[in-house]
């Protein structure tokens, strides 16, 4: 905790003071919860037009798919607001008054405020396509989404997802579950493969094929059709070929959610500019989550970072600003997971799509073609820079570690075996992640585990 | 496509098989004769009940209902005539109904009982895996919960409400009216005897069809699981403790004059373990009677905190317990209908340790009873041992634990009543090395776990603080860490140390340390 400031000169600090965030996603609704353990006076109150209660914006497809409902996703109970103070307000802001201090809703009375959060999520992508408003033609994100997503493809025969990336493969997913055949648009030579190294965008690419999704690698949309009713009923790619589909999904990416914020005194680019301590230009007011594009990213990140985790840190860091003591965000290594279909995706640490001289990296796959490790480390010092794990699970805490305290790529192979994740019984892939290494670079590693007390003594501690 | 068309082949056979297993109730007459009625009743009691019946002895009913409502009504007439006259040594307290039952169905059904048996309990079953065996065939190992939420089956729809209230049924007959289901106990007769010499009673086919649901089932287990070798391993474990130890060894003790004994049943689940009637027969049994005896005394004060101090509660109720075997297979469809309230939390805390002491305290009078020489508290036990019996043994972990499965999940029974799961979860809760371990930050509070926590833990609530999982309902079954889109649960025996973290710290953030 270095670089703090009084809190008297960061935010406004009287008792019982006026917090109203705007958005219940996790940024907001875990600075909101972080606020009252700290701050058990103020008036805290969430503003959201989306839903009345937070729910997991992740867990929005298992809806469609029928794993779960609406209440399943939910986080907390809905007792646990009121129990928490915590003012839940549903409807959506159409004007900041940022002279004023006071917010103007769609539906109920305008709402004062001390201090103001945003945190406004995002929203999708489009580019512009000919027939992109058409009835059938949507994105992902909210769950007035999710909602049309349902009513749209009541009657389809096939689907076009547009966009190789972590929306595009969950909507894919989505549909199949409807048994609704899909055509998956991929403007890149992989499956999204600007992030993903070629060997593991191509393991992806083949799971995708797998699971009778129809991929497109290298396929751009041109244009969507009319059916003459207002309705989608085929697109036609960039090669000219036209598929007929009643539903097409667009998920090319999301931004920063400010239209609300445009020509205000609030100083925005391509997301709300905040300071590292998630300040914007105007005293009170500050941002979190998607919606927030840093004036100096953190070492290593980029300007906007729209991710789950992120946003949780963002939340958990600002309300210790506003609440405790002012300290710049600070995240640890680097860390992300999805899940292709049914190969699970760790990265901890960077692993870019390319590299180059001095990174080194170490790949290997087993030879059913839907897991692989890769490690990537520097080839001088030798220490590790980040990994990549598909079809297994690591632990969080070894790699944090590891990568923090500049542990090298060698020491940390020799502790897979402590670094493993995996289910009990499950095959043990070390030993032939070692043994590829020990073949890749002349060493002769062994892995290392350790030794732990075990025993019928240990029951009484000895 | 082809495929499908088998799977519903399949489905069709069995609800064809099922049908027809129901129909068979209705079918044939009942006629009871001296000779039968010799068959069923001791001598003595023949004598005395042989012009007491008279009036029905010969007379031909066409249901099973008809002809057991005769035979209460001359028999309960015979006992309350000694009642009223203060004859109580006259009283006949054995119940003869179901057996007079048995004996008396003639015609169809006991005359075709083999066939009748492979066209009901095995075209069944033949039916029910040719629908399972294709399942997921054309589909990489994966998790498989598509359009469980629209399922009427397994959603609480028609067809979930339907199915619940015919398990119940089948419930109330099987513990209050088996004379209404002597049709059924005939077709596993050849079976009984081929095992135990014996003809079959309504425990018997019980045991069958039980075991018949946990094998069957357990095979659409290992269909869709596939891939995942702990619930593969997990599944085939409760498969082979059900079929041997609670099905065929004890009936093959039958067979050789020992009592029938499930050397996996532990007290208090096994709660009339220490009644008079038990210990008597383990210490008149000889050895194996004195080692039945001991084991289950071993398996109570050593092997429970054993076990459960090194593996958790797990060890014994998924992948041993025969109630667990059946809910972590046939009950696998309806996991996901357990409460997750903080409410029914606290409901369940005080239910199921109420049911472990109410064991305690009626086990402890028991034996004081029984070594008092029924001195102190003569026949008042029985009173409790009844109650306790009916509420807990029949209405609760039958009735409730299994007729609610479409209702309200598959371990109703196992959460709220079992006192055995209570024990061990006390052990779990204080004193082992078990624990569900959350994966740093990487949480993405979905609720995946959560929803199919079959014991209705709130996985998440932990999960998304970074915290472990300790609780003492916690069965393992692991399917929390099987559904997890992101590797972030993993069941684990580890250290005792840094096991509880009271305030967990969500890795990712250097910032501040967040206490969640």
């Amino acid at each position: 905790m270095i670089e703090a400031k009084p809190i008297g000169d960061f935010c406004i600090n009287s008792r019982g003071r006026r917090i109203v965030i705007i958005g219940n996603g996790i940024a907001g609704v875990t600075c909101a919860r972080q606020l009252r353990k700290r701050d058990s006076a103020a008036q805290i109150t969430i503003i959201s037009g989306e839903t009345e209660h937070f729910f997991s914006r992740t867990a929005l497809m298992y809806i469609y798919m029928g794993h779960m409902k609406y209440a399943h996703i939910k986080p907390y109970e809905d007792w646990f607001w009121e129990k928490n103070r915590l003012n839940l307000v549903h409807d959506w802001v159409t004007h900041i008054d940022f002279e004023q201090k006071q917010l103007q809703l769609q539906q109920q009375e305008p709402i004062a405020y001390d201090i103001l959060i945003l945190a406004l999520g995002s929203k999708s992508n489009k580019f512009g396509w000919p027939g992109q408003e058409l009835k059938g033609v949507q994105g992902l994100y909210s769950y007035q989404d999710l909602e049309s997503m349902e009513a749209n493809t009541q009657s389809c025969a096939r689907a076009v997802v547009v966009g190789g990336g972590l929306i595009g493969i969950e909507m894919a997913e989505m549909l199949r579950s409807r048994n609704i055949p899909v055509t998956f648009l991929v403007r890149e030579q992989e499956f999204w493969d600007n992030v993903l190294p070629q060997e593991e965008a191509k393991l992806v690419g083949r799971h995708i094929r797998e699971h009778h999704i129809d991929l497109r690698l290298g396929a751009e949309l041109d244009k969507i059709l009319d059916d003459g009713t207002g309705k989608v009923k085929a697109i036609v790619t960039k090669d000219g070929e036209e598929i007929p589909c009643q539903f097409v999904g667009l998920a090319v990416g999301v931004s920063p959610n400010i239209d609300l914020l445009r020509n205000t005194a609030l100083e925005v680019n391509k997301g709300i500019l905040v300071d590292e301590h998630f300040a914007t230009n105007i005293p009170d007011v500050f941002a979190i989550g998607d919606c927030v594009e840093y004036r100096t990213p953190p070492p290593q990140r980029r300007p906007v970072e729209q991710v789950w985790y992120t946003g949780r840190m963002h939340g958990e860091t600002l309300a210790h600003n506003l609440a405790h003591q002012p300290v710049p965000y600070k995240p640890g290594p680097w860390f992300n997971s999805a899940k292709f279909l049914d190969i699970e995706y760790q990265t901890y640490g960077q692993v870019p799509s390319t590299w180059e001289k001095p990174t080194g990296s170490f790949y290997w796959e087993h030879p059913d073609g839907r897991k692989c490790f890769r490690a990537l480390f520097d080839e001088e010092k030798r220490t590790l820079l980040g990994i990549n794990a598909f079809g297994m699970r690591l632990r969080h805490e070894f790699f944090d570690e590891a990568l923090r305290n500049g542990t090298t790529v060698e020491q940390v192979l020799e502790q897979l075996p402590t670094a493993n994740f995996d289910p009990e019984f499950y095959d043990k892939l070390y030993p032939s992640i070692l043994q590829a290494f020990n073949q890749q670079f002349g060493t002769s590693l062994q892995p290392r585990k350790k030794k732990e007390k075990k025993g019928i003594l240990s029951i009484f501690g000895l | 496509m082809h495929m499908k068309m088998l799977q519903k082949l399949g489905l069709g056979i069995f609800l064809a098989a099922l049908l027809l297993f129901n129909l068979l109730l209705f079918m044939g007459n009942f006629r009871l004769t001296e000779q039968k009625l010799q068959q069923v009743t001791s001598p003595e009691n023949y004598e005395i009940l042989r012009p007491e019946l008279e009036p029905i002895l010969g007379k031909t009913y066409s249901t099973s209902f008809a002809f057991s409502q005769d035979f209460k009504k001359y028999f309960g007439a015979y006992n309350t005539r000694q009642q009223e006259n203060e004859q109580w040594d006259r009283v006949i307290w054995d119940d003869y109904t179901f057996a007079a039952t048995k004996a008396a169905s003639e015609g169809f059904v006991a005359n075709n009982k083999l066939l009748l048996l492979l066209l009901t309990v095995a075209l069944g079953t033949a039916g029910a895996l040719l629908n399972i065996l294709p399942k997921y065939r054309d589909e990489p190992a994966g998790i498989k919960h598509n359009s469980v939420m629209f399922s009427s089956n397994k959603s609480r729809g028609v067809i979930g409400i339907i199915l619940g209230a015919y398990l119940i049924g089948i419930y109330v007959l099987l513990y209050w009216f088996p004379e209404f289901i002597v049709n059924w106990t005939l077709l596993v007769d050849p079976l009984s005897q081929l095992l135990s010499g014996g003809p079959a009673s309504q425990w018997f086919l019980y045991g069958t069809i039980y075991t018949l649901a946990i094998l069957v089932m357990g095979v659409r287990m290992f269909r869709k699981y596939r891939g995942n070798k702990y619930q593969t391993l997990r599944t085939s474990s409760v498969m082979f403790f059900q079929l041997s130890f609670a099905f065929l060894i004890p009936e093959i003790l039958v067979l050789l004059n020992k009592p029938w004994h499930d050397f996996k049943n532990i007290w208090p689940l096994d709660y009339t373990f220490f009644y008079d009637y038990r210990v008597d027969g383990f210490l008149n049994s000889g050895s194996i009677g004195m080692l039945m005896f001991v084991w289950g005394i071993l398996l109570i004060i050593l092997g429970v905190p054993l076990m459960t101090y090194f593996y958790g509660k797990r060890w014994y109720c998924s992948w041993v317990c025969g109630c667990g075997g059946l809910a972590e297979t046939a009950g696998d469809p309806y996991r996901h209908l357990s409460d997750k309230s903080l409410n029914a939390w606290q409901v369940e805390r005080w239910m199921v340790h109420g049911v472990l002491v109410f064991a305690v305290v009626m086990t402890l009078l028991t034996i004081v009873n029984y070594f008092s020489g029924f001195e102190l508290l003569g026949q008042w036990t029985n009173t409790l041992h009844e109650w306790y019996g009916f509420l807990i043994g029949a209405a609760f972990a039958g009735v409730v634990g299994v007729g609610f499965y479409p209702l309200m999940g598959n371990r109703v029974w196992c959460r709220f009543g079992c006192p055995l799961a209570a024990y061990l979860g006390l052990v779990q809760r204080f004193k082992s090395r078990f624990r569900i371990t959350t994966n740093g930050g990487q949480c993405i509070s979905c609720g995946n776990c959560s929803t199919y926590c079959e014991m209705g833990i709130d996985v998440r609530w932990y999960a998304q603080r970074g915290q472990n999982i300790v609780r003492a309902s916690c069965v393992g079954c692991g399917v929390c860490a099987s559904v997890c889109p992101r590797g972030v649960l993993k069941l684990e025996n580890g250290p005792e140390q840094q096991r509880i973290v009271d305030i967990p710290i969500l890795t990712g953030n250097e910032s501040v340390k967040v206490l969640s």
